[in-house]
């Protein structure tokens, strides 16, 4: 993929972001998580129905690597088993921490494949994938 | 001024975070490497040469804190390792015997937070009440706001002298004054004003004032807990060890020393501290009156300036300090803050640890600017022109 490519998805990812503002319907797991450096604060629920993501919003404020970050993991995730979710965020994760992984599973997600260049950017990136893992622990206890 | 001292300005950079912590004249510097190349040894010990060398030293920069906020008497220092944990010390040494359950604290939302969660912690465990006073529309605390809260329950009014967001300066004099007559412990969060503004803790009646000698040009880790001899004589001392006592026997029997040894237990900083003492010396040749009128002159300049940018959103245009917070239309802060130091500017972007401004100002992030006597109008003319590109910041920090 090249530069301009992924930075237009990155764009539009931040600019129109999917399933921006939350919900009152029940069924949803809620968690917010925040950067440590202390500026994003983002909300994020999902519904599971047998163990499939059904739907995954989110709101707050945060930075564009950030945002589109969230947008297009909700786009990747919706759909998906917890444990392809896990498989993907492993993957996502190894790609930003620069050790192997297989790009066949990320999709979209390898818009974020140079994020590791500037380590700043690492935990905005990383930032909601901290949400659905705490809400996939969530999930499992209630199972 | 004085640009030539600052080696860090020599990586072409524009350094407008000296609200987190200031770049170090030449002098400073090799003080502190003198005291690990020339007179490396302990304080208060030896009986060689350099032992009393650095004894003497470390004693003299006493004297040079003492005189620089201008109290009584040295035994009224006590060294840190910053303004957290002096403020610290206060709450948790002093106001933590002295207050009682019901007694009144006086803050404000925009205080940091370490001149806040050390009172709402000690309300978890004391069951004492932490108020805030209201600010007026420039969010400004007024002597007029602070009594229509004062209660006779109120038994300490903690403040900064200038706050790490929106830079007002409060008017600690008549505050100080106000809590002679109402006999109210004044503490004072000096961080942000220590280098930067005059301070006299006699005139201002302060009670407890803390700072770090990082932000006053200084080494990181080391600062100063000012206590008034009556209050400082009474706080129970968290660390206890070495230095600090005069004697102790197997059967319990023990003496601990008089001020200030009793609050300095164990080996102190002392690099930091004769590296502060550098620091007090230099900001004295310049004058605290000169650098601080030259930080307003920056400050109305980049105003002045700013306002010509596109999209922007000054939140403080008329607190009389060298601290500027500012949005460019629907940026995220810290994506301009990435921007901007692709221009080698470096600015802080956040809520600059104080969490509960956001109340005050109606805007949980920004981007602060903030000025030292080596910054200039040129740089602010750099600052200024990389906004002017904001168009092509995602062109930029994607």
């Amino acid at each position: 993929m090249d530069d301009k490519l992924k930075r237009d998805i990155i764009l539009d990812n931040y600019q129109n972001p999917m399933n921006r503002g939350l919900t009152d319907n029940s069924g949803y797991i809620k968690v917010n998580t925040r950067n440590s450096s202390c500026i994003d604060n983002v909300d994020v629920m999902a519904k599971l129905e047998n163990g499939v993501f059904i739907d995954i919003r989110f709101d707050g404020e945060a930075c564009a690597i950030s945002t589109s970050a969230t947008s297009i993991m909700i786009k990747t995730l919706i759909g998906k088993t917890i444990s392809e979710a896990e498989s993907i965020i492993d993957n996502y994760e190894k790609m930003i921490n620069e050790e192997e992984y297989d790009p066949e599973v990320l999709g979209e997600l390898n818009v974020y494949d140079t994020v590791s260049k500037q380590p700043s950017r690492k935990k905005c990136a990383t930032l909601p994938f901290e949400s659905i893992k705490k809400i996939i622990a969530l999930a499992k206890e209630e199972r | 001024m004085n640009r030539e001292d600052f080696q860090m300005l020599n990586n072409d950079i524009v350094y407008f975070d000296n609200g987190a912590t200031t770049l170090k004249p030449k002098c400073v510097v090799d003080e502190v490497v003198n005291y690990y190349t020339k007179y490396t040894a302990n304080a208060h010990r030896g009986d060689y040469d350099i032992s009393q060398i650095v004894d003497s030293k470390y004693e003299t920069v006493r004297d040079k804190v003492r005189d620089f906020i201008n109290a009584e008497k040295s035994s009224e220092i006590i060294f840190t390792k910053g303004t957290t944990e002096s403020l610290n010390t206060v709450v948790f040494g002093f106001m933590n015997t002295f207050l009682e359950k019901d007694d009144e604290v006086l803050i404000t939302k925009s205080e940091h937070a370490s001149n806040v969660l050390p009172w709402l912690e000690l309300a978890k465990r004391k069951g004492i009440v932490v108020k805030f006073i209201p600010l007026n529309e420039n969010h400004e605390v007024t002597v007029e706001n602070i009594n229509s809260v004062v209660t006779d329950k109120t038994k300490v009014i903690s403040l900064a002298h200038v706050t790490n967001v929106i830079g007002d300066v409060r008017p600690i004099e008549k505050i100080g004054e106000l809590c002679q007559n109402k006999n109210i412990i004044f503490v004072v969060d000096a961080a942000q004003s220590i280098g930067h503004i005059p301070i006299d803790v006699q005139k201002c009646n302060i009670s407890f004032l803390g700072f770090s000698a990082h932000k006053m040009l200084g080494p990181t880790g080391i600062g100063i807990l000012y206590g008034k001899y009556e209050y400082l004589n009474k706080m129970i001392p968290i660390e206890y060890g070495g230095g600090m006592n005069s004697y102790f026997e197997s059967n319990g029997e023990l003496e601990y020393k008089d001020l200030p040894e009793r609050l300095e237990a164990g080996t102190q900083n002392i690099a930091g501290v004769l590296g502060m003492g550098v620091a007090i010396d230099y900001l004295n040749s310049l004058g605290l009156n000169n650098i601080h009128n030259y930080e307003v002159e920056l400050k109305k300049y980049a105003v002045t300036k700013l306002k010509e940018v596109p999209n922007i959103r000054i939140y403080n245009e008329n607190s009389n300090s060298g601290i500027v917070i500012f949005n460019v239309g629907k940026i995220f802060s810290q994506d301009l803050a990435i921007f901007l130091n692709h221009f080698g500017i470096c600015v802080r972007a956040g809520n600059h640890c104080a969490k509960i401004v956001k109340d005050e100002i109606n805007v949980s992030n920004t981007c602060r600017a903030s000025f030292y006597l080596y910054n200039t109008k040129e740089e602010i003319d750099k600052l200024v022109a990389a906004l002017m590109e904001q168009d092509k910041i995602f062109d930029i920090i994607l």
